[in-house]
């Protein structure tokens, strides 16, 4: 008896599209994908779409306007399964740091008709406002990782995404460590691994793309790189980046303002 | 010494060593030794002396690693440096390892086990005391137990030793304070001393087993005079003296006297649980398992790789980790290394090489924190973990 196969769709909202982008950049694992799904809705690869209602949907971006908290409401009733994509989807990406200011005067200092814009004061995760069933991180997300939720989800298991340190991956690949050896700040040790340790592989400091580590201690990383000579400020800064909304990230950032 | 009194030990020069790496390779062996990368002084396959850290020392502290130069005179010595981020378990407990595959057939699904094989031999240049040891203790948990490790035994019982006795003490060395170093006394092939001066570079070489002996007897050189031998041991002693620091003599009671001191709290406060530690600690063995499935379902593989007893998903039992707290997992760590190890295998799980002091990137020193649990204070309040 024929399966029929788990309807996929895809969907964008406020963000860059890097996610959606990874996803494409499966390229042959993408062909082995699209033989045991549908591809209803994944406007960035074709503009042929498919009404729900969907098996699995993947959402990339944060909600940022009134109009998102709609859209995602109405996709989360369609969607049987809802996985968010990426720093702005699981944490509310770089955008959010519109959320430590006031909006009008940030509104101002982009637009120059600032009531041309209908746009929330916050940007937040996708989980903040709909239930969501698994969040994958980074910024932007890794393939593999992205081919790996994927490929549970076909066969009905939990995806092998861990939690611990982005230090794990280091040193399981052989990465001398940067902060140990050259004394450069590093946000390794509080972020959670996945990204296959890009940065300290080429001999520079984790930037944190993949958010906090589980039961993250922020503050005692913060004490060692005012050790490593950063400044109140500089610390205050790496927090915030791509994940500066994620609660551990956040915290730490706004106990050195 | 030899029965007959005649003294197999010869010394060699840097084209003897040569010689042997030659030697070695055509006798089938893949040869790991000490080379820079990125920094740091790490275990890669190398071809060749010149692939070897001339003229480099490293100078370590806890959480602080860096590479300076070395000369005497006009020699740049080769073995100047102690250990680094790597230990020799990333070559017989790698830290990733397919286990099995499986198939689904028509006829049902078929298991077919990883071969440990495929591999050549390793002939591991530049191990020294305090490695051994590590070897040793994860020989006993890994090879010697009711249920042995495969592939671990046999990627160790194919390895040739070259060690080295250090012929200077790091900043974060502590291997005379636990009985493992740095004199190598066991478990090698073949024991390199090198001894630099002005005038030259030499190394004096005595064989630990059979196999040793055949590979010193043909190497080029002389025998090693007593002197030489006397001159060898003497600068081996000057290590053990000089040790950038110690571990208290009772440590195993200390900690398990200890359990409930409030100390475990402070020392969490600065403890990242990154699981640095365990990652670089020559002796930790922990690993998870993983199923890696074919996207059509067909197939699966089952892979192992390096875990931490720091990570909270490590002790996850049904409904949570047991050790759910920074404070329970480093009491765990410690107390595993320094006390509980022996009960379970009968000897300590540390060898004091110091690599959990220089690469925790906040720089905790377990044997400031045994000192520190060694204090009277008013015990805190357990916390389950």
């Amino acid at each position: 008896m024929a399966r029929k196969r788990p309807r996929l769709a895809v969907w964008k909202f406020s963000s860059c599209d890097g996610c959606q982008l990874s996803l494409l950049d499966c390229e042959d694992d993408l062909l082995a994908i699209a033989e045991r799904v549908e591809i209803a809705q994944f406007l960035e690869a074709s503009r042929a779409t498919a009404p729900g209602p969907y098996d699995l949907s993947l959402v990339e971006g944060s909600i940022s306007t009134p109009e998102e908290i709609e859209r995602i409401k109405a996709i989360r009733m369609q969607s049987r399964h809802l996985i968010t994509l990426g720093a702005c989807a699981t944490a509310g990406g770089i955008q959010a740091l519109r959320n430590l200011r006031e909006f009008d005067q940030v509104l101002a200092s982009v637009y120059a008709h600032p009531d041309y814009i209908d746009a929330l004061a916050t940007a937040t995760p996708v989980s903040d406002h709909v239930e969501v069933d698994f969040e994958l991180r980074g910024c932007p997300v890794n393939k593999g990782q992205l081919l790996e939720v994927l490929n549970a989800f076909l066969n009905g298991r939990p995806p092998n995404v861990s939690t611990y340190s982005q230090c794990i991956e280091c040193k399981r690949s052989g990465t001398v460590c940067v902060m140990v050896a050259k004394g450069q700040p590093c946000l390794g040790p509080v972020t959670q691994a996945g990204c296959g340790n890009v940065c300290p592989a080429c001999g520079r400091g984790c930037y944190g793309c993949f958010g906090p580590a589980e039961q993250a201690n922020t503050g005692a990383l913060s004490d060692q790189l005012a050790a490593l000579g950063m400044t109140e400020r500089a610390v205050r800064q790496y927090y915030r980046l791509f994940n500066n909304n994620a609660p551990a990230f956040r915290e730490e950032s706004k106990r050195h303002e | 010494m030899q029965a007959d009194g005649s003294n197999p030990a010869r010394v060699i020069f840097k084209e003897g060593l040569q010689v042997l790496l030659d030697r070695l390779k055509a006798a089938g062996y893949q040869v790991i030794g000490p080379t820079v990368r990125e920094g740091a002084i790490v275990y890669r396959p190398i071809d060749t002396v010149a692939a070897l850290p001339a003229g480099i020392v490293d100078e370590q502290a806890p959480g602080r690693y860096r590479l300076g130069e070395i000369r005497v005179g006009e020699q740049r010595p080769l073995f100047a440096h102690v250990v680094g981020p790597d230990s020799w378990k990333r070559w017989l407990h790698p830290p990733q390892q397919l286990m099995w595959r499986a198939e689904r057939k028509k006829r049902g699904i078929v298991f077919v086990s990883a071969s440990a094989g495929g591999q050549p031999p390793r002939a591991l240049l530049g191990v020294r005391a305090c490695e051994i040891a590590a070897m040793r203790i994860q020989d006993r948990v890994l090879a010697e137990g009711e249920w042995p490790d495969a592939g671990y035994r046999e990627r160790r019982k194919g390895v040739f030793i070259v060690a080295v006795n250090c012929g200077r003490a790091g900043g974060s060395c502590f291997c005379a304070s636990m009985g493992m170093g740095p004199e190598v006394t066991e478990g090698f092939d073949l024991a390199l001393t090198e001894q630099v001066d002005a005038e030259s570079h030499r190394f004096v070489v005595t064989a630990g087993s059979p196999s040793g002996q055949r590979f010193l007897d043909v190497l080029p050189g002389q025998p090693a005079s007593e002197e030489a031998l006397r001159r060898a041991r003497e600068q081996t002693a000057k290590t053990a003296a000089h040790m950038g620091r110690e571990m208290p003599a009772d440590a195993g009671s200390v900690l398990r006297a200890s359990l409930d001191h409030p100390h475990w709290e402070a020392v969490a406060g600065r403890c990242l649980h990154c699981g640095n530690c365990t990652m670089v600690c020559p002796t930790c063995f922990c690993t998870s398992m993983e199923e890696r499935t074919a996207l059509d379902g067909k197939g699966t593989e089952r892979w192992r790789q390096w875990d931490s007893c720091f990570n909270a998903s490590f002790s996850y039992l049904h409904g949570g980790p047991i050790r759910n707290s920074g404070a329970a997992r480093y009491r765990q760590w410690l107390t595993h290394k320094l006390a509980h190890w022996e009960a379970q295998f009968g000897t300590a799980g540390c060898s004091g090489c110091g690599r959990c002091v220089t690469w925790c990137p906040v720089g905790i020193d377990i044997t400031e924190e045994v000192r520190a649990l060694g204090t009277p204070q008013e015990t805190m309040r357990h916390d389950g973990g």
